[in-house]
C-alpha cells in the first residue's frame, strides 16, 4: 500500500499524519519534541504507521459486514490491549536502561538493585489496571505515564529504604530519554497487535484476521513533507519542506473547506492565517519579536500553579468572576498570578482572565492578517482547551458578529496533514 | 535545508564588483579628509541624508558628515550593539531610534568613524527637518555636546502628495534668510551662486546615471538588487558625493557596469558571489537590517528573490520620479529636492508609488520591512500593506527588524517568515503543483 506522510516538528510535540492515495488521512502519530529532530520525527511515523495499520484493521472489518456498533467495540479493545502491550515492552526497555544505568554508578547504596526492581515490578503489575476498560489516562505519552507512577513508587521506596529520592529520580531521568528516543521499545504492530488480540478472552476470528492481514500488508512511502518552525535545521531534504503557514492554510482547508481565516496557537508562535477557496495562503501574520501569549504561556501557568496543562481549561471554565490581566509576558505573568492569589482571588477567576489575555493578543494578531472572516478555523494545541475557545468565541462575536467557528478535535494535526497532502501531490505532481 | 547562515556569512569575503570597490576608496579618501580637516582649515556640518544639501555645502567648501550612515556603518561593522548600551547608560530609552543611540554612544567612544579615523567636530549642525521628528531631537542632543550652530531648515509635509508654490516659496525663504547667512557665518565666505550651479548640474548627469541603474532592474533578469544592492548605489549620491565630479564619474562607469551585466543577461552580485536564477520579483518598503544585512540579504537570495524597487532607496530623492537638481533655479530646486524625499511624503502618496512600482518593474508582491526604530517610516504600514494588496492584486508580506540594533533581528524568525512568504508566492503561481492540484 502507498503512502504519503507529513511531519510537523512544532516546538512542544511532533506530529506525523499518513495519507492514502486517495487523500484520506489513514494514520496520525504524535509524540514530545525533544533536542534530536531525527529522532522526534521517526518515532511520530512510527506511530503514524502503527496508527494506520489499525485503520487497515478498521477497513477489513467493515468490508466483511459487520455491524458499525460491533466493529468500533472491537477496535477499541484492540487498541486497548495493543496500547498496554506497548507500555509493557516500554516498561521491559525502561528496566533494562534503568538497571544498566544503575550499575554504571560509582557508589550505590547496597539496597538500589532490590529498590529498582520493587518499583519497576510493581510498575508492570498496574499496566492491567492502568489500561483497564474505561480506565483515564492523563497522558499518551509513555514519559508522562510511566514516570508519574516511577516517581510516586520511588517516594514510597526512599521513605522507606534509605536510598535516596534524589538518585532513583536521576535514573529515571537519564533513562527515559533512551527508551523514548528508541523506536524497538514502541514495538512493531505484528508483535503487539497479536499479543493483544491473543490477550482477549474469546479474540473474534474476523479481527485476527484482519490484524493478520494489516499486519502482512506492506507499506510503501511515496513522498514525505516536513515542516517546522524556527529551527536552523530540520532533518528533511530541502525540497521537501514547506513553512508551516502554507500547511496550517492547507491543513485547516482540508478540515474545513468553507476556512477562509485560521488562527492557529502552538507552544512558541501564534499564526493567523487567510485562506482563499482553494486552502491557498493569501496573507498571515505571526507573533512579532517575543512569544508572549502562545502556547507555552499556558504551561507556564500550569507548572507555577502545580496544575497538568489538560487542568487548567476546566478549571478557568468554572470562573464567575474573571479578573482582569493585561500581561501576556510569560514571565511577568507568573508574578501577577502570585499577586492575585495573595489577594484572595479565586484561581479559577485568575486563570479565566489569563485565558482572556492570551486570547486578546491573538485578536490582535488577527486584526493585523486583515480580519476575521467566515468560516474561521482555530487549531493548534490549545484549540483543546475549552477557556481558550469559549474566550475566543465570545472576541469573535463582540467584534467580528456571529460566523461559524470551526474546531476539529485532531486540530493538533493541522500542520501534519497539510504537510501530508503538500507530500501527495508533489508525489503525484512527479508521477505525471 | 536551512544552513548556519551566520557561520557561512562569517567564514567568505563578500564579493563585491568594481564599481563597489571604487566606492570604497571613494570613502575612504572623504573620511581622510574629514580627519585631516583640523590641519586643513576645512569646515565641516553634520547633516541627514533626506534633504542634505550636499551641493550648497560644496559650495562653501564644506564637508558633510552623515550621522546617520555613520550608525548603520557601524552596524555593519558589528559595532552599533556596544554603542547603543553606551548611550542606554547615558539614559536613552529602549524606545529611542537606535540610529540615535548608536551615534550618540559611538560620540562618547571617541567618535571614530567607520574607516577607523577619528571625526572632527562640526562647525554648523545643518538640519533639514524632512518628516522624521527625531531628527530633531537628535540635534537637540548633537547640540549640547559640541558649541557648533544649529541651523534649520523646516521642510513642509507633502501631505497632499504635491509641492506648492507657497511650499517652495517658504523653503527658499529659509534657505536665503538662514542657511546661508548661517554659512556665511560659520566659513568667513560669501555665498557663490555660481559655484553652486555648477555643482548642481554636476549632481543632475550623476542622477542621470542612478536613474539609469535603478530602472535596469525592469529586464529580466534584473542585473541588479534595488533594496540590498541598491544600498550602494546610492551610497554616494545619497551622503558626500551628490555634486562632485568624482560622482558623475563613479555613476557613469556604475551605468556601464550594469549595462554590461543586461547585455550578458546577468543576475545580481551578492556578497555570496552571482545570484542564481531569478525565482521571485519584489518590490520592498522599509530600510533595511544593518546589523545581519548580509544574512538578511541571503535569505532573498538563496530563494531566488531579488528586490526590482525599494522604496528605501528614495529617501535621499526620488530621482527615478522625474526629479533632477536644476542649475537654472538653483535654490526652487534644492527646495523641491527636499520636499520630495520619500520621508516627506504622505500614506497615500507612498501607497501610489508603491502600486506603481510592482506594475512598472513587474513584481510578484511585496515585502514591508518594519523596523522598531522608526515610526516615520512604521506607522501606517499595515494600511499601506492591506490598501496595496487590494490595488494591486499582488500579496503583501510583512517582516519585523530593526535599523541598528541586533536584539531586534531574530534570525530564525525572519527566516521562517520569508520563507513562507516565498512558499505562499510559489503556491499562488499558476505553474506551481501545489495550485494545479488544489484547483
Amino acid at each position: 500500500m502507498r503512502y504519503a506522510v507529513g511531519i510537523d516538528l512544532g516546538s512542544t510535540t511532533t506530529k506525523a499524519v499518513v495519507l492514502g492515495e486517495d487523500a484520506r488521512p489513514l494514520g496520525r502519530g504524535i509524540t514530545n519534541s525533544r533536542s534530536n529532530y531525527e529522532v522526534a520525527c521517526a518515532v511520530a511515523l512510527a506511530e503514524a504507521l502503527i496508527d494506520t495499520r489499525f485503520s487497515l484493521v478498521s477497513r477489513e472489518l467493515e468490508a466483511s459486514g459487520l455491524p458499525a456498533a460491533a466493529r468500533a467495540e472491537l477496535l477499541l479493545e484492540l487498541e486497548r490491549q495493543f496500547r498496554a502491550e506497548q507500555y509493557r515492552s516500554q516498561l521491559r526497555e525502561l528496566d533494562r536502561v534503568v538497571t544498566r544505568h544503575s550499575r554504571r554508578l560509582l557508589t550505590r547504596p547496597a539496597s538500589l538493585s532490590v529498590v529498582l526492581e520493587r518499583i519497576l515490578a510493581r510498575m508492570a503489575e498496574e499496566v492491567d489496571s492502568l489500561y483497564a476498560p474505561g480506565a483515564r489516562r492523563k497522558s499518551d505519552f509513555f514519559r508522562d505515564l510511566a514516570g508519574s507512577r516511577y516517581l510516586a513508587l520511588a517516594e514510597d521506596e526512599a521513605r522507606s529504604s534509605g536510598v535516596g529520592f534524589d538518585l532513583l529520580a536521576g535514573l529515571f531521568d537519564k533513562a527515559i530519554l533512551e527508551v523514548e528516543n528508541s523506536a524497538a521499545a514502541s514495538g512493531r504492530f505484528e508483535d503487539h497487535g497479536r499479543a493483544a488480540v491473543d490477550r482477549m478472552e474469546k479474540p473474534d476470528p474476523l479481527l485476527q484476521a484482519a490484524v493478520d492481514r494489516a499486519a502482512a500488508t506492506e507499506l510503501c512511502q511515496i513522498g514525505s513533507v516536513g515542516t517546522g518552525y524556527g529551527r536552523q535545521k530540520l532533518p528533511f531534504p530541502e525540497a521537501q519542506i514547506r513553512s508551516e503557514i502554507l500547511c496550517h492554510g492547507l491543513g485547516a482547508h482540508a478540515l474545513f473547506p468553507g476556512t477562509r481565516t485560521v488562527l492557529d496557537i502552538g507552544g512558541q508562535d501564534t499564526k493567523a492565517i487567510q485562506v482563499d477557496q482553494h486552502g491557498i495562503v493569501t496573507s498571515f501574520q505571526m507573533n512579532d519579536r517575543c512569544a508572549a501569549g502562545c502556547g507555552r504561556y499556558l504551561g507556564y501557568i500550569a507548572d507555577e500553579m502545580s496544575l497538568g496543562l489538560h487542568e487548567l481549561g476546566p478549571l478557568a471554565s468554572c470562573s464567575t468572576r474573571p479578573v482582569r490581566i493585561n500581561s501576556t509576558c510569560t514571565v511577568f505573568a507568573g508574578a501577577e498570578l502570585r499577586e492575585r492569589l495573595s489577594l484572595g482571588e479565586k484561581r479559577e477567576d485568575i486563570l479565566a482572565g489569563l485565558h482572556r489575555a492570551i486570547i486578546l493578543r491573538a485578536m490582535s494578531l488577527l486584526a493585523r492578517s486583515g480580519g476575521v472572516r467566515d468560516q474561521f478555523t482555530f487549531t493548534g494545541g490549545v484549540a483543546k482547551n475549552n477557556a481558550a475557545v469559549s474566550a475566543l468565541k465570545s472576541l469573535l462575536r463582540e467584534n467580528y458578529g456571529e460566523l461559524q467557528v470551526n474546531i476539529s478535535e485532531d486540530s493538533i494535526y493541522t500542520g501534519a496533514l497539510g504537510a501530508s497532502l503538500f507530500a501527495l501531490r508533489d508525489a503525484e505532481g512527479r508521477a505525471a | 535545508m536551512s544552513r548556519p547562515d551566520a557561520a557561512v556569512a562569517a567564514a567568505s569575503e563578500a564579493s563585491k564588483d568594481s564599481s563597489q570597490v571604487r566606492q570604497k576608496e571613494m570613502i575612504a579618501r572623504h573620511f581622510d579628509r574629514l580627519a585631516k580637516s583640523k590641519e586643513t582649515g576645512e569646515k565641516s556640518a553634520y547633516t541627514f541624508v533626506p534633504g542634505n544639501l550636499s551641493e550648497l555645502l560644496l559650495s562653501f567648501d564644506v564637508l558633510p558628515v552623515l550621522p546617520e550612515i555613520n550608525a548603520l556603518q557601524s552596524a555593519m561593522r558589528g559595532r552599533s550593539a556596544e554603542y547603543i548600551s553606551v548611550a542606554e547608560k547615558l539614559g536613552h530609552s529602549e524606545d529611542v531610534c537606535t540610529y540615535v543611540k548608536s551615534d550618540i554612544g559611538m560620540l562618547k567612544s571617541g567618535n571614530v568613524g567607520p574607516t577607523g579615523q577619528r571625526l572632527p567636530d562640526p562647525d554648523l549642525l545643518l538640519l533639514s527637518y524632512t518628516g522624521c521628528f527625531t531628527f530633531m531631537k537628535w540635534f537637540e542632543l548633537l547640540q549640547q555636546e559640541y558649541s557648533a550652530p544649529v541651523s534649520m531648515l523646516h521642510v513642509p509635509y507633502q501631505a497632499d502628495g504635491k509641492i506648492t508654490d507657497a511650499m517652495r516659496t517658504y523653503v527658499v525663504d529659509q534657505l536665503k534668510r538662514k542657511v546661508i547667512p548661517t554659512l556665511e557665518q560659520v566659513t568667513g565666505r560669501a555665498y557663490d551662486e555660481d559655484r553652486l550651479k555648477e555643482c548642481l548640474a554636476l549632481s543632475a548627469k550623476a542622477e542621470d546615471d542612478l536613474v539609469a541603474v535603478l530602472k535596469s532592474a525592469r529586464n529580466r533578469p534584473s542585473p541588479i538588487d534595488s533594496y540590498f544592492g541598491a544600498v550602494y548605489y546610492v551610497g554616494p549620491i545619497f551622503s558626500s558625493f551628490r555634486g562632485t565630479q568624482e560622482a558623475v564619474d563613479y555613476y557613469k562607469a556604475l551605468r556601464e557596469e550594469i549595462d554590461e551585466r543586461v547585455a550578458k543577461k546577468q543576475g545580481p552580485v551578492t556578497p555570496e558571489g552571482e545570484m542564481g536564477a531569478e525565482r521571485f520579483r519584489i518590490v520592498v518598503e522599509g530600510p533595511p537590517n544593518w546589523t545581519s544585512f548580509r544574512q538578511f540579504w541571503k535569505m532573498f537570495s538563496d530563494e531566488g528573490a531579488v528586490c526590482v524597487a525599494s522604496t528605501y532607496a528614495k529617501v535621499g530623492g526620488m530621482y527615478d520620479l522625474g526629479f533632477r537638481h536644476d542649475p537654472s533655479r538653483p535654490l526652487e530646486s534644492l527646495a523641491e529636492y527636499c520636499l520630495g524625499c520619500y520621508t516627506n511624503l504622505s500614506l497615500p502618496t507612498r501607497i501610489d508609488l508603491i502600486v506603481k512600482y510592482l506594475q512598472e518593474y513587474e513584481a510578484d508582491g511585496f515585502l514591508i520591512n518594519s523596523v522598531k526604530s522608526c515610526n516615520s517610516f512604521s506607522a501606517g504600514q499595515l494600511h499601506i500593506l492591506r490598501e496595496v494588496e487590494a490595488r494591486s492584486g499582488r500579496p503583501g508580506g510583512f517582516i519585523e527588524s530593526d535599523l541598528v540594533d541586533p536584539r531586534y533581528f531574530s534570525a530564525a524568525n525572519i527566516k521562517n517568515r520569508l520563507e513562507s512568504y516565498f512558499q505562499m508566492l510559489q503556491q499562488k503561481s499558476p505553474s506551481s503543483v501545489g495550485l494545479a492540484a488544489a484547483r
